[in-house]
């Protein structure tokens, strides 16, 4: 079967690279699924998980703040931050669920609730992925 | 002439001051390995986003966006990447003469510009010297990670969306080589020069459409930049601090050399000078 060059690029180095049959991403306008040959194409990603498929064995990525490029061979991930499931911090991430809830309930005028509301996607995305 | 006393204290003194320095000098040397890394795995990333930022301006010529039109400036923003010690040479001296020389070759009045100091010697110094700083960011670790910087960069770019600036340049120290490190003034905002990198035989489809990929991209591709100059400051700041002590523990063993020298003949002078009053007391007891 063909396979896409996938790799997934952060500001601090390279996350991951490695041949993929099939891979899942969540843009900005819904769930994506790509398979070798597809179109080239952008579209910039939401805070969310990135499924690589091979076979019966799927990895799984945690996502903010990025988007896809597309080549029908090669799918590239830039994102400004990126972690393999099994790197997650789960304690951290809930440290950082905790106190997001807090500021958003504290319904205070001084705090940047659209900061605080993100900060909550990423650490509930990071706990989604890191859980399972 | 010092006694022999004194010079051995000055010897003992400086030979402590050289362990020092050949240590803080293997520090910094580790410490730039790293940072040279951390640099280099920085690059596809900022490769990948300019090339992507390219293809979609230089695909469709009539793009709008704020970020890529020059605009009348009234007020210029500099982003002075320094370290938060000395201990580095000329590495802060010579960002901050570029940085003067900027602002008197430019601007006549303070409201024209404005200065977003990264690292405490940056901040100190303007605010010495009474020069605006709007934003500062001190403490910055030695091998920064995007999320460190994300939030100062964020902000800045911010400025130029809002119209509050209308050019974001930075200056910092390029790592050239161990041994090299060269004072480079970029313009980051407005994008320029776009045409230069990337290709143009795209044909990507876009997702929802181009405008709003810029959106999301251009703030950061900018920021990005940002990050990517501290790493290459921070790589800058670990070798001219390297240099620095190396020299200064060069000094540290010439200066131990001629103490040393100065000592020794001291030392002679007092034994032949015993000699010569034992010698004298003899003669006048015969």
């Amino acid at each position: 079967m063909k396979t896409l060059d996938v790799s997934v690029v952060t500001p601090s180095g390279p996350v991951l690279e490695g041949s993929f049959e099939f891979v899942v991403c969540k843009a900005e306008t819904g769930e994506l699924g790509i398979l070798p040959g597809h179109t080239p194409l952008v579209a910039p990603l939401q805070i969310s998980a990135v499924r690589l498929k091979n076979g019966n064995e799927t990895k799984k990525l945690t996502i903010s703040g990025g988007f896809v490029e597309v080549q029908p061979d090669k799918v590239t991930i830039l994102a400004q931050s990126a972690e393999k499931a099994t790197e997650i911090d789960v304690k951290r991430a809930k440290e950082a669920k905790e106190r997001a809830e807090r500021l958003l309930q504290a319904k205070q005028d001084n705090i940047d609730k659209t900061r605080a509301e993100l900060a909550l996607k990423r650490a509930m995305n990071r706990l989604n992925v890191g859980n399972e | 002439m010092a006694s022999l006393r004194d010079i051995k204290g000055r010897i003992d003194s400086t030979k402590k001051t050289k362990q020092i320095t050949a240590a803080m000098e293997m520090v910094s040397a580790s410490k730039m390995n790293k940072a040279e890394q951390n640099a280099k795995g920085f690059v596809p990333y900022a490769d990948k986003i300019q090339e992507v930022v390219a293809s979609i301006a230089n695909s469709n010529p009539d793009i709008e966006h704020p970020m890529l039109m020059k605009r009348e400036v009234k007020k210029t923003a500099y982003i002075v990447v320094t370290s938060d010690r000395g201990l580095v040479g000329g590495y802060n001296s010579n960002i901050l003469k570029n940085l003067l020389n900027k602002i008197s070759e430019r601007h006549q009045s303070a409201d024209e510009y404005t200065i977003i100091a990264v690292g405490r010697k940056g901040y100190d110094f303007c605010n010495k010297r009474n020069l605006p700083v709007s934003k500062s960011i001190i403490g910055v670790a030695d091998h920064p990670k995007f999320a460190d910087i994300k939030d100062l960069a964020s902000e800045t770019v911010q400025m130029y969306s809002d119209g509050e600036i209308d050019e974001l340049n930075i200056i910092y120290n390029h790592y050239v080589s161990a041994i090299s490190q060269e004072v480079t003034a970029k313009k980051l905002l407005p994008i320029e020069n776009l045409d230069e990198h990337g290709a143009a035989d795209s044909d990507y489809e876009y997702d929802p459409n181009q405008q709003e990929i810029l959106e999301v991209l251009l703030p950061q591709y900018a920021e990005s930049l940002i990050f990517g100059a501290l790493l290459d400051g921070k790589a800058s700041e670990h070798a001219a601090s390297m240099t620095a002590m190396r020299s200064a523990t060069d000094n540290a063993s010439d200066l131990i050399g001629d103490l040393t020298l100065t000592y020794n003949r001291a030392r002679q002078a007092a034994i032949t000078q015993e000699i010569t009053e034992i010698v004298g007391g003899v003669a006048a007891l015969e």
